[in-house]
C-alpha cells in the first residue's frame, strides 16, 4: 500500500497523535507536554497563543455556523489554559460559488459571537480557490490571552493529586451528531442542538471561586474519552469515572444506541472538563450550575492513587471496564 | 431511557450474577454467536461480575470479520472502475483487502461514500445516472431484508445504474458447522436480532440434534446475564432446549413482512466465511429474476483471490477455538488503528472489542 494520509488520521485519536508527533512536533521542535495553547514567555511579557482550524460540513448546523466555531473553538482553547482571551485573526479560503449571503451570515456570527465573549477580530486574510480546490469555506483563528502566573499549572495539570475531583459542565455528544443531523445522512429528523458556545466567562467564574483548579480542557474532537486518556498519560496516574454521573441527554443516547456510538468519544463545542481539588467540588458545581452554560454540571469521577495511566469507567451496569483511546473515526454499525 | 435504563439496571444485574454464582457448577463456557453481544459485554464490563468458572467466547456473528478477503478485493477492483460510486456501511472500508482497503482506496481518489440502509445508496444512484453505484450489501438476515427493498425500490423504479455485491449471510449454517467443528461450549447466546426477524425456530434444531441449550438474547446487561442464568439452568437440568430470553422484540414466527421481501429477492447460495471456508446454503445471492442488478454479473473485475491471512488467527477465533490473545499479531502488529485480520476492525469484533477494552487487565482491578 502507498502511504498517504487517510481519514483515520484526522480523528483525534491515536493515529492523529502519531501524525502529530511524527511528522509535526519532531519537526518543529515543539516542548511536551502538547496543550490546546502555548504559553510563550517573552522577556517578561507572559502570553496564551493557540489556532485551529474549522472544515464542518455542512457549514451551517442547528445551534451554529462554521464561523460561530470559529470563534469559539479558540476563545475555548484560550479560557481553558486558564488565560483570558484578548483577541483573535481569521483567515478564509473561500471555494469559488459559495453564495456571498452564507459569508456574510457566517461572518456576522463570528462578529457577534467575539462581542459576546468580549474579544476582538483584528486581524485576517482571505484566499479563493477555484470551484473543487476546497469545500465551500475553510476558517483559520488564531488567538492571543494574557495569563495569572497563578495560572500556568492548569494546562499542564501539574498539581493534580489523588482525589481531585472531575467536573463536566454538562452533556455529551449534542455538536457531533447535530452535525450529523444537519448533514442529511440521517433517514429522521432529531431535535439535538449543538451546544456551540465560548465558554471564557464561565471558566472565569470558576477561577474566581476557586484557587484550586487543577486542570481544564474542552472536549472537542474525541471527547470526554480522549482528553482522560491524554491526561492521564500526561500525569501518570489512573483515572476513575462513573459512566452513571455523565450527563447525557436522551435525544443522543439514543441515536448512539442506534447509530453503535459511543457518545463518550462523540465532539463537543461547549463542553470543558475541570479537575479541582477534593473539597472545592461542590463550590465549582454550585457556579457552574449557575451559569446557563454549566447548568447540567456534574462531578463524573476522581484521580485515582494508582501510578498506571489508564482510565476506569465504572459501567452503569456495575461492572468495570478500561476506557481507551479512540483509534480511527467512529463508524456507523451495520446492525 | 426507556427500555435501556432498567435493562442496566445494577441492582438486577447484581442479582442476577449472585444467582449465577449460586448455581453454575464446574467450568462452562457458552458462546455469544453475535457481535452485537461481544461488544455489550466487554462495553458493560459483564466479565467483570461473572464467576471465574463461566467462560464467553466469541462466535461468527460479526458481519465484518467473517467477510471473506475475495469480496474486499472485488469492491477495491469496482472502486478503481472509472465512474462507479462504492456505497457501503461504515465498518468495511477498514478492512484490509490482499494489497488495499476502500479507505485506502478512499484516500486515493476513489469515490466511496458511507450509508445507513441500501435505500440511502440507491437515492445515490438516482441522483448520479451517469455513475454506476453499487452497494456492498453484508449482514445476517437483520439487514438482507433492507437491501431486498432496496432490489425492489429499484426494479420498481427501473434504476439502470444501480447494482448490489452480495456477502448476505444466513446465521443457522454458520452455528452448525462450528458444532460440526468440535467446538468445546455449553450452550449458544443466541442472536437476538436475527431471531427478530426470523422467528424463534430457526434455532430448534440445535438443542434437537446437538443437545446444546439456545437463549436467544438481547443486548442490554440485563438480558445477557439472565440468559447466561438461563443457559446454566439447562445445563444443571439435563435439558437443553431453545428459549426466548428477548421476549419484547422476539416471537416464534418473527417479522412476516421482512421475510416476505427477503423470500421474495433472495435465494440461498453457498458462501465463503472467514475462517470456515465455503459452508453451503449459509449465503444470499440476487434470485435471477433480479439478476440486472447483481454487480457479479455486470461487472467485470481484476482482483486477487487470496484468502490466506498469514499467521492472524481469526479463522480460529470466529470457530470459536482461540481467544484473541492467542494471535502472535494481537495487539502487535495487529491494532485496531492497523488492523490485519477483520476481527480487529468492527466494533463487534472479538479482537477489536478484546483490545478496546483490555477487560482482563481490569478484572485484575479492585
Amino acid at each position: 500500500m502507498s502511504v498517504t494520509i487517510t481519514l483515520n488520521q484526522g480523528s483525534g485519536g491515536k493515529q492523529t497523535h502519531r501524525l502529530i508527533e511524527n511528522v509535526f512536533v519532531k519537526r518543529f521542535g515543539i516542548a511536551e507536554p502538547l496543550t490546546d495553547s502555548a504559553l510563550v514567555r517573552n522577556r517578561g511579557m507572559d502570553i496564551v497563543f493557540t489556532t485551529d482550524s474549522f472544515v464542518v460540513d455542512p457549514l451551517f448546523f442547528p445551534g451554529g455556523n462554521i464561523g460561530k466555531l470559529a470563534v469559539c473553538g479558540t476563545v475555548n482553547d484560550l479560557a481553558v489554559s486558564g488565560a483570558v482571551p484578548v483577541c483573535l485573526s481569521a483567515a478564509f479560503i473561500i471555494e469559488e460559488g459559495l453564495p456571498e449571503g452564507d459569508l456574510v451570515e457566517i461572518v456576522q456570527s463570528m462578529a457577534d459571537e467575539a462581542e459576546k465573549a468580549d474579544v476582538k477580530i483584528v486581524t485576517g486574510d482571505t484566499k479563493v480557490v477555484e470551484k473543487g480546490k476546497c469545500d465551500k469555506l475553510f476558517i483559520t483563528t488564531s488567538g492571543t490571552g494574557t495569563i495569572n502566573p497563578d495560572q500556568w499549572h492548569i494546562s499542564i495539570g501539574e498539581r493534580i493529586k489523588p482525589g481531585d475531583k472531575l467536573i463536566v459542565n454538562g452533556s455529551l455528544g449534542n455538536h457531533a451528531l447535530a452535525v450529523l443531523g444537519a448533514r442529511n445522512q440521517l433517514s429522521f429528523r432529531t431535535p439535538v442542538i449543538s451546544d456551540c458556545a465560548s465558554l471564557n466567562h464561565l471558566i472565569g467564574k470558576v477561577l474566581k471561586i476557586s484557587g484550586n483548579i487543577h486542570f481544564m480542557r474542552d472536549l472537542t474532537r474525541g471527547g470526554l474519552a480522549t482528553v482522560l486518556n491524554e491526561l492521564a498519560a500526561m500525569i501518570g496516574t489512573g483515572i476513575s469515572i462513573n459512566e452513571g454521573s455523565v450527563p447525557i441527554d436522551d435525544p443522543v443516547k439514543g441515536l448512539c444506541e442506534m447509530l453503535g456510538f459511543d457518545p463518550l468519544y462523540l465532539a463537543n463545542e461547549g463542553k470543558i472538563l475541570i479537575v479541582a481539588r477534593a473539597g472545592d467540588e461542590s463550590k465549582v458545581l454550585d457556579i457552574l450550575k449557575s451559569d446557563p452554560l454549566g447548568k447540567d454540571s456534574h462531578i463524573i469521577g476522581e484521580i485515582m492513587d494508582d501510578r498506571r495511566s489508564r482510565v476506569i469507567l465504572n459501567t452503569v451496569s456495575g461492572g468495570k471496564r478500561i476506557l481507551e483511546m479512540p483509534s480511527g473515526i467512529q463508524l456507523p454499525r451495520i446492525c | 431511557m426507556k427500555y435501556i435504563d432498567e435493562f442496566r439496571d445494577k441492582e438486577l444485574v447484581s442479582k442476577l450474577a449472585g444467582h449465577i454464582k449460586n448455581i453454575a457448577r464446574g467450568d462452562l463456557t457458552f458462546m455469544e454467536v453475535c457481535g452485537g453481544h461481544t461488544s455489550a459485554i466487554h462495553r458493560f464490563g459483564i466479565k467483570s461480575f461473572l464467576p471465574g468458572n463461566i467462560k464467553l467466547i466469541s462466535g461468527p456473528g460479526c458481519p465484518v470479520c467473517v467477510t471473506a478477503t475475495s469480496f474486499i478485493n472485488k469492491a477495491v477492483g469496482c472502486s478503481r472502475l472509472k465512474d462507479v460510486i462504492i456505497t457501503t456501511f461504515g465498518d468495511l472500508i477498514r478492512v484490509p483487502g490482499t494489497t488495499s482497503s476502500l479507505d485506502n482506496e478512499r484516500s486515493n481518489g476513489a469515490d466511496i461514500r458511507i450509508v445507513f440502509s441500501g435505500l440511502e445508496a440507491l437515492e445515490i444512484a438516482i441522483a448520479n445516472p451517469n455513475k454506476r453505484v453499487v452497494f456492498l450489501g453484508i449482514g445476517f438476515e437483520t439487514t438482507a431484508p433492507g437491501t431486498a427493498v432496496t432490489i425492489k425500490e429499484a426494479a420498481t423504479k427501473r434504476v439502470e445504474n444501480f447494482f448490489l455485491l452480495s456477502a448476505h449471510k444466513i446465521m443457522p449454517p454458520a452455528m452448525e458447522a462450528i458444532i460440526k467443528d468440535g467446538v468445546n461450549i455449553d450452550g449458544f447466546i443466541c442472536p437476538g436480532h436475527v431471531a427478530a426477524i426470523t422467528g424463534s425456530g430457526i434455532f430448534d434444531f440445535i438443542p434437537v440434534k446437538y443437545k446444546l441449550g439456545c437463549v436467544i438474547t438481547g443486548f442490554e446487561p440485563v438480558d445477557i446475564t439472565q440468559a447466561i442464568l438461563m443457559l446454566i439452568s439447562q445445563v444443571n437440568s439435563h435439558d437443553p432446549k431453545n428459549e426466548i430470553q428477548y421476549r419484547r422484540a422476539v416471537t416464534k414466527d418473527g417479522n412476516l413482512m421482512a421475510k416476505k421481501q427477503m423470500e421474495e429477492v433472495f435465494e440461498t447460495c453457498d458462501a465463503f466465511w472467514r475462517g470456515f471456508g465455503i459452508i453451503p446454503g449459509s449465503g444470499l445471492a440476487l434470485k435471477n429474476e433480479f439478476a440486472e442488478f447483481d454487480a457479479e454479473k455486470s461487472f467485470t473485475f481484476d482482483v486477487e483471490s487470496k484468502e490466506d491471512d498469514g499467521p492472524c488467527i481469526c479463522g480460529e477465533i470466529l470457530r470459536g477455538k482461540k481467544s484473541p490473545p492467542d494471535c502472535p499479531l494481537f495487539g502487535k502488529g495487529c491494532i485496531p488503528d492497523n488492523p490485519i485480520g477483520a476481527c480487529m476492525v468492527s466494533n463487534e469484533g472479538a479482537c477489536n472489542t478484546w483490545f478496546k477494552y483490555s477487560n482482563n487487565e481490569c478484572n485484575n482491578y479492585t
